[in-house]
């Protein structure tokens, strides 16, 4: 049950990130703001609307939103939520985890690059060059924790139980969520990588990519960018094994309460990654974009270390 | 000896002294004058006589002397057809060049560079040189960069913000800037073609309207003009008035700069604090003329608004409240790392370059050169004033913000120096403040010529005006301080990153309607 229950809030509450994190900033700049719940609103707006093709487009921009989309529902399938077992697990899920983030890339990017455009070839070719240095870090980040459970699946590699004494794993899984945090910006198009609210598209990653979706295309898009953050907040949250902080004490793996309450750890936790990115945004500018290999290089860095700790 | 003839902006002088010139002699005075540090302020080509709009035509040209506070104006004789160009010597004269064969139909000989620059339409009687195929703005042969390597992005002229229109071709390798060609002419109007005849109201609504944001500087350098040509001169306290609404619009705009500057980065507290300290500015406009943007302050003869003891004070109190206030947002600004990292290095314009180009305003200072028309060409209530110019020597997007602060700070202490010398009793009366009304024109000197020349917010502005022998304008010439500036932006990108273009635009915030016309 609590199983599925998470696959129903990640669904349902992905959008509300957004909306924190404009909330976030709209207080932080002393105004109002939005709604939280105008991601809600707009999708609803774009689904309602019809989609506008270009007549240089094929059917390659037509299947971008889906794949990206679809890449990112399975990968939700595949993560654990604290105590709360994935969907599906297997050993060696964490790769078709990792690639299916890649899929997701590789259909926006394909999308983009059939339109022809130059400044959408141009986001194109940043957010491949940045995937190439953000998916080793992201393996070196996992592998630490393959290597300290002994686990090739994402739901018994994580949590306090699958790895020896405590304490010694903290400074680990310190790095490793510092490295997280950064691919999550990453990967996410926040600044200081990108800036999601800019209308300077020369300097765009990931806005520039979907200008020329419009209507319920566009509405996947969005719900995808919601589902993505939802996705690698969970994945942070479980690093920090927030869901586990509730079930320490000797209360059976199976208990549904247990696994209630891990599960509420888990999203209060993705929450406050959103809060944490607002905050942020409110008080970083954004990098020059060929300084930004240095801040992907620093999260391979810490992944790094943080291995090289494991096997000291 | 140089045959020119030298004069102090303001001053009217009879057409008949300026020595006209065969083109030989005019190209070897424009050296000589470049040799002497003097630079470009105006070129531009009127019809002889000026009545006869398919006459023949002479080229008329201001140098700007800094250094002694004067202007040579020298004039050529009639020319037919074509005429010498002196761009491949003095790079500051290629726009004008390109704007005098564009709208004159005369061909600059060895024109390095001759493309159209407005896109007008076509003068009766006169042929276009680029030849019929100019009809839509902004078709033209843009540089190219061939490869496999080098690719073209085109952006605009429908931008994704709100701002105006120009299209910008960049020739990319990767991410660098191999080169940006800027292509504008979206907002011509026609100012230029509207002028001729005798001034009346509606002039000076056009002139404060030539650029939104520049209405005082451009309103203030026409009436100058139309002072200088009538002999009237204006009483301390317009001066004063005057010198407190030019340096308010410094003001509001320099702050909403530097919050979009903050904003380009990704940078949100400086951006959200600038964005209200700036509407604080405009409302001090408000405070003294009701418009915020200066509209109907400033007239030939002196300005339409007083200003009581009781708005003074409130005017004074309320600018050092706001002056602290954007303190504190720049302070912010310059205390972000993640910021100055952006704004150091970026966009580096050198001085050699600007001086070549003939740069005015904070993008010339930012790139180390002082040129600054309240300092250089005192007038008004600017001549009872001493200040430094303040400059920087880096010519990257920071040397431009920083320009832009130290110009807040010395503005506010221009005004609150030109207020102490205010006489509230005088500064309320309308009837000294105003003397004439916008509704009976000066008459103007016959067959003369003036040179107006006013710091606006972005520089130079100056207006040139040649008067018929009726006592009407003949050909009255603007050149917005962005005329001199864009190709500027063009050089700083150079070897940047495109992705930096953003910011280097709106550290220089160039004008588009104000070079349109």
């Amino acid at each position: 049950m609590a199983v599925m229950l998470h696959i129903l809030l990640a669904l349902v509450l992905s959008p509300l990130l957004l909306g924190i994190i404009a909330r976030v900033k709209a207080l932080m700049a002393g105004r109002n703001g939005p709604p939280l719940i105008q991601p809600y609103l707009d999708l609803v707006k774009l689904l309602g609307k019809s989609s506008v093709y270009s007549n240089t487009t094929t059917w390659v921009f037509k299947a971008g939103p889906l794949g990206v989309l679809a890449g990112l529902v399975v990968a939700l399938f595949l993560l654990p939520a604290g105590r709360v077992p994935a969907l599906v697990s297997f050993p060696g899920d964490l790769f078709l985890f990792a690639y299916l983030l890649g899929l997701s890339r590789f259909c926006m990017v394909m999308a983009a690059l059939d339109t022809g455009s130059a400044f959408e070839g141009m986001g194109a070719s940043r957010e491949a060059a940045l995937a190439a240095l953000a998916e080793p870090a992201l393996m070196v980040g996992l592998l630490v924790f393959v290597q300290r459970s002994g686990s090739l699946s994402l739901t018994s590699m994580f949590g306090v139980a699958a790895s020896a004494p405590a304490g010694q794993s903290t400074p680990m899984i310190v790095l490793v969520a510092a490295a997280l945090f950064i691919l999550l910006l990453v990967e996410n198009a926040r600044i200081p990588v990108d800036d999601p609210n800019t209308h300077l598209e020369l300097t765009m990653i990931h806005e520039v990519m979907i200008l020329d979706h419009s209507g319920p295309d566009l509405g996947f898009l969005l719900y995808a960018q919601a589902l993505k953050l939802w996705v690698t907040a969970g994945l942070f949250a479980n690093v920090l094994c927030l869901g586990d902080l509730a079930g320490t004490h000797g209360s059976a793996a199976g208990s549904d309460l247990a696994g209630l309450t891990g599960l509420g750890l888990h999203v209060a936790g993705i929450l406050i990654v959103a809060l944490a990115v607002g905050l942020v945004e409110s008080c970083m500018a954004r990098l020059r974009l060929n300084r930004l290999p240095q801040i992907l290089a620093s999260a391979g860095a810490l992944s790094t270390l943080a291995l090289l700790l494991l096997w000291r | 000896m140089i045959r020119a003839l030298e004069m102090k902006p303001g001053t009217p002088v009879p057409q008949a002294e300026i020595p006209a010139l065969d083109q030989e002699e005019f190209g070897e005075a424009m050296l000589a004058l470049a040799a002497q540090d003097c630079r470009i302020a105006a070129l531009f080509a009127a019809p002889h006589p000026l009545a006869d709009p398919a006459g023949r035509l002479r080229i008329w040209a201001v140098m700007a002397d800094d250094a002694a506070g004067t202007v040579w104006v020298l004039r050529s004789r009639a020319i037919k057809g074509q005429f010498h160009s002196l761009t491949s010597l003095l790079p500051q004269l290629h726009l004008f060049e390109r704007e005098i064969a564009e709208e004159w139909g005369v061909l600059p000989e060895g024109h390095p560079w001759l493309k159209p620059v407005r896109f007008p339409p076509p003068v009766p009687g006169r042929a276009s040189v680029f030849g019929p195929k100019n009809e839509a703005v902004g078709h033209m042969d843009f540089f190219r960069a061939t490869g496999s390597q080098a690719h073209e992005v085109a952006v605009g002229p429908v931008h994704a913000g709100v701002i105006e229109p120009g299209h910008f071709r960049f020739q990319c390798h990767g991410e660098d800037v191999l080169h940006l060609e800027i292509s504008l002419g979206y907002q011509h109007r026609g100012v230029e073609r509207a002028l001729p005849g005798f001034p009346g109201p509606r002039t000076l609504a056009l002139m404060e309207t030539l650029a939104g944001d520049t209405t005082m500087g451009h309103g203030l350098a026409y009436c100058r003009a139309m002072e200088s040509l009538s002999g009237t001169t204006p009483c301390p306290e317009a001066e004063i008035l005057r010198l407190v609404m030019l340096e308010l619009e410094r003001l509001a705009n320099h702050t909403g700069d530097l919050g979009a500057l903050a904003g380009d980065v990704g940078f949100l507290p400086t951006l959200s604090f600038c964005g209200r300290l700036r509407g604080d500015f405009l409302n001090l406009s408000a405070l003294v003329c009701g418009s915020r943007f200066g509209r109907g302050m400033v007239r030939p003869g002196g300005v339409g608004f007083g200003l009581d003891r009781e708005r003074t004070a409130l005017l004074r109190e309320r600018l050092q409240a706001t002056l602290a206030d954007v303190e504190g947002a720049i302070q912010v600004l310059w205390d972000s790392g993640t910021s100055m990292r952006r704004f150091h290095d970026t966009g580096v314009l050198s001085r050699e370059d600007a001086t070549a180009l003939g740069l005015v305003g904070p993008a010339a200072r930012a790139s180390g050169l002082e040129r600054d028309v309240r300092h250089d060409f005192p007038r008004g209530w600017y001549e009872h004033l001493r200040f430094p110019i303040p400059t920087r020597d880096e010519g990257d997007v920071f040397a431009r913000a920083t320009v832009r602060h130290l110009e807040i700070r010395q503005s506010v202490n221009l005004i609150l120096n030109a207020l102490s010398a205010l006489d509230p009793d005088l500064a309320s009366d309308p009837a000294r403040l105003a003397p004439r009304t916008a509704a009976s024109p000066p008459l103007l000197a016959r067959d003369a010529l003036t040179v107006s020349l006013e710091e606006g917010w972005r520089g130079e502005i100056c207006h040139v005006c040649l008067t018929g022998p009726d006592g009407s304008i003949g050909r009255y010439k603007v050149v917005d301080p962005s005329f001199h500036n864009w190709f500027g932006l063009a050089l700083a990108l150079r070897k940047g990153q495109i992705s930096d273009f953003p910011l280097c635009n709106k550290s220089f915030n160039l004008s588009y309607c104000g070079h349109d016309l």
